[in-house]
């Protein structure tokens, strides 16, 4: 659905030359939620300004739907954009505008009739839950329902790409989760294709199928978000990962419990797919002649199933323990030993 | 003879009859000149916008000749316009006397000064939006048409509203070269022929005016901004 091709972006500032985007090279599947996650200044935010020419590339191809994006004529490039939708972070919506007014906005742009805008309009507001709001001014709204008007706006022409530029940064976590299911639930009922930028790993995990971890205008790792949260390669793609599965202060707090006298042997299980489901702490106690206290732990759940990793605290014989140890890898659980192994 | 004092001190040699001509004279002029200056503002003003550095019809050249139109114009003093445009007057309207021939200069005068109220107003406009009608595929003429007029338009008005009434007092001062309206007769009736109740009730008269164009100007931009 989406290729780039040695895709770049130079700035030329005062300072010289920013790479901010750095000889990029993506396919992107139809019907996919692809996400990009990095932190701010890695060049996320111009590679999907690329895709719909917002930003025009310094060198390389951008192709969306079969159309090369990069040699449009200007007449092209807007029947082009009015198959690609965006939303935005601060939602973008025209004040002076109702919520029915907004959505018929890119109707209009098309040239559609008063009549079909009408019809689309309802049914948009109804695919989006704003039933009733139609009359409403978006400053009438919360942050939430603002988005909500900026998805049906974007989605409003039928389009084959989503694009979401930091949708859900301006919100709190409850509305950012509200607004991700209806993103899951577009892409399962229309088949779009959605490619979203993002700095929360969150997000990546909640609906992403693919991601791939851009730093300094290069895309340094890639891949399925299980894949990716099991076996983070680069340091960076290790820190998003932690964003999610380790529980805030997991570090200073293990530190703390393994200065402690007598703590015996302290493991990281990581569970990924659907593991998690079983009562694994409880067998090995069963089985094996071991202590087992429970020092931290976070599960989440991502499109393809849940991941997770708990910090467990093992005592008992130190053949026993190897004994646990092996157990619980054959359970397709990995183990890391942090101390005493 | 106290009666007569009172008489001369309150109602005096007032013609109800020229005040009034000369009330309509001010409105013509200044109702006639808001109309052209509303328009000539705004494209003055959008161009003065669009031109400008990454703005949809970026253009330097274009930009500066605008910029500079609208920098001397709007610094002439009023008076001196006028007097300078006389030529200009003539040719146009055929004769520099009388209330259509005060407005090519209130015109010329006021759209400088609306065009860069405009600007301030577009610049005011949230670029997130224009970028996300650009996402639409939209043209510049929708995005001038359907986002940056109805987005800016509260300021719009409230600009109108300031320059309505900065015309409304060039108007007087139109009537000083012979423009007709309350300024000419609050000058000669009343100044000039040492009756100082004409003046005053020409004064209350433009008071009136003024006050009815603010609040006209206030509740418009009440009722249009849903911000």
């Amino acid at each position: 659905m989406i290729t780039l091709s040695k895709l770049a972006k130079i700035f030329h500032t005062k300072d010289g030359d920013v790479r901010a985007v750095d000889d990029i090279d993506l396919t992107i599947d139809k019907g996919e939620i692809f996400g990009v996650i990095g932190y701010s200044g890695a060049g996320k935010s111009t590679l999907i300004r690329m895709l719909n020419m917002l930003e025009a590339p310094t060198s390389g191809e951008v192709d969306v739907a079969g159309r090369p994006m990069h040699s449009l004529s200007k007449g092209k490039l807007r029947e082009a954009r009015q198959e690609i939708g965006m939303i935005f972070q601060h939602f973008n919506l025209l004040w002076s505008r109702t919520v029915a007014e907004n959505i018929a906005f890119p109707l209009e742009i098309k040239g559609v009739s008063k009549q079909d805008q009408k019809k689309r309009v309802d049914e948009l507001i109804q695919l989006v839950g704003l039933d009733g709001r139609g009359g409403s001014y978006p400053s009438q709204l919360s942050g939430g329902q603002k988005q909500r008007v900026g998805i049906a706006r974007a989605l409003a022409n039928d389009p084959k790409v989503l694009l979401c530029d930091e949708a859900t940064s301006a919100l709190d976590p409850k509305t950012t989760d509200s607004i991700l299911d209806l993103l899951v639930d577009i892409n399962a009922k229309l088949g779009l294709t959605i490619v979203l930028i993002t700095h929360e790993m969150h997000v990546i995990r909640k609906i992403c199928h693919r991601v791939a971890v851009m730093e300094a205008g290069k895309i340094v790792e890639q891949g399925d978000v299980l894949d990716i949260f099991r076996r983070p390669k680069q340091a960076m793609t290790k820190e998003f990962v932690k964003q999610v599965t380790e529980p805030e202060e997991t570090e200073e707090a293990l530190n703390h419990l393994l200065d402690r006298e007598g703590i015996g042997h302290v493991l990281q299980l990581t569970f990924v797919g659907g593991d998690t489901q079983r009562p694994l702490i409880t067998d090995v106690v069963r089985k094996f002649d071991v202590d087992i206290s429970i020092l931290q732990g976070k599960i989440s759940q991502t499109q393809h199933g849940s991941y997770g990793s708990l910090f467990v605290s093992m005592n008992g014989e130190s053949a026993t323990v190897q004994q646990a140890v092996a157990y619980i890898r054959e359970q397709e659980v990995e183990v890391e030993v942090i101390h005493g192994g | 003879m106290d009666n007569v004092l009172i008489q001369a001190a309150f109602l005096g040699d007032v013609n109800w009859d020229n005040m009034w001509n000369a009330t309509v004279e001010t409105l013509y002029m200044s109702v006639v000149a808001l109309l052209f200056t509303f328009l000539f503002g705004i494209v003055l003003g959008l161009l003065l916008f669009l031109t400008d550095r990454k703005q949809l019809w970026e253009n330097k050249a274009a930009h500066f000749v605008i910029g500079a139109y609208v920098n001397i114009f709007r610094s002439i003093p009023f008076i001196i316009l006028i007097v300078l445009l006389i030529p200009f007057t003539r040719s146009i309207v055929g004769t520099f006397l009388g209330p259509s021939a005060a407005l090519p200069a209130l015109i010329i005068g006021a759209a400088p000064f609306y065009a860069r109220m405009v600007e301030i107003a577009l610049r005011e406009i949230d670029k997130g939006v224009i970028e996300a009608s650009k996402a639409m595929g939209a043209t510049n003429g929708q995005i001038i048409r359907k986002v940056l007029l109805p987005e800016s338009m509260p300021a719009l008005v409230s600009g109108i509203t300031v320059t309505a009434i900065a015309l409304v007092s060039y108007t007087a001062m139109a009537g000083v070269i012979g423009a007709g309206g309350l300024g000419d007769l609050a000058f000669r009736d009343g100044f000039q022929r040492n009756n100082p109740e004409i003046t005053l009730t020409a004064t209350v008269i433009i008071l009136v005016i003024v006050f009815a164009l603010q609040f006209i100007g206030d509740m418009i931009t009440n009722k249009i901004d849903k911000r």
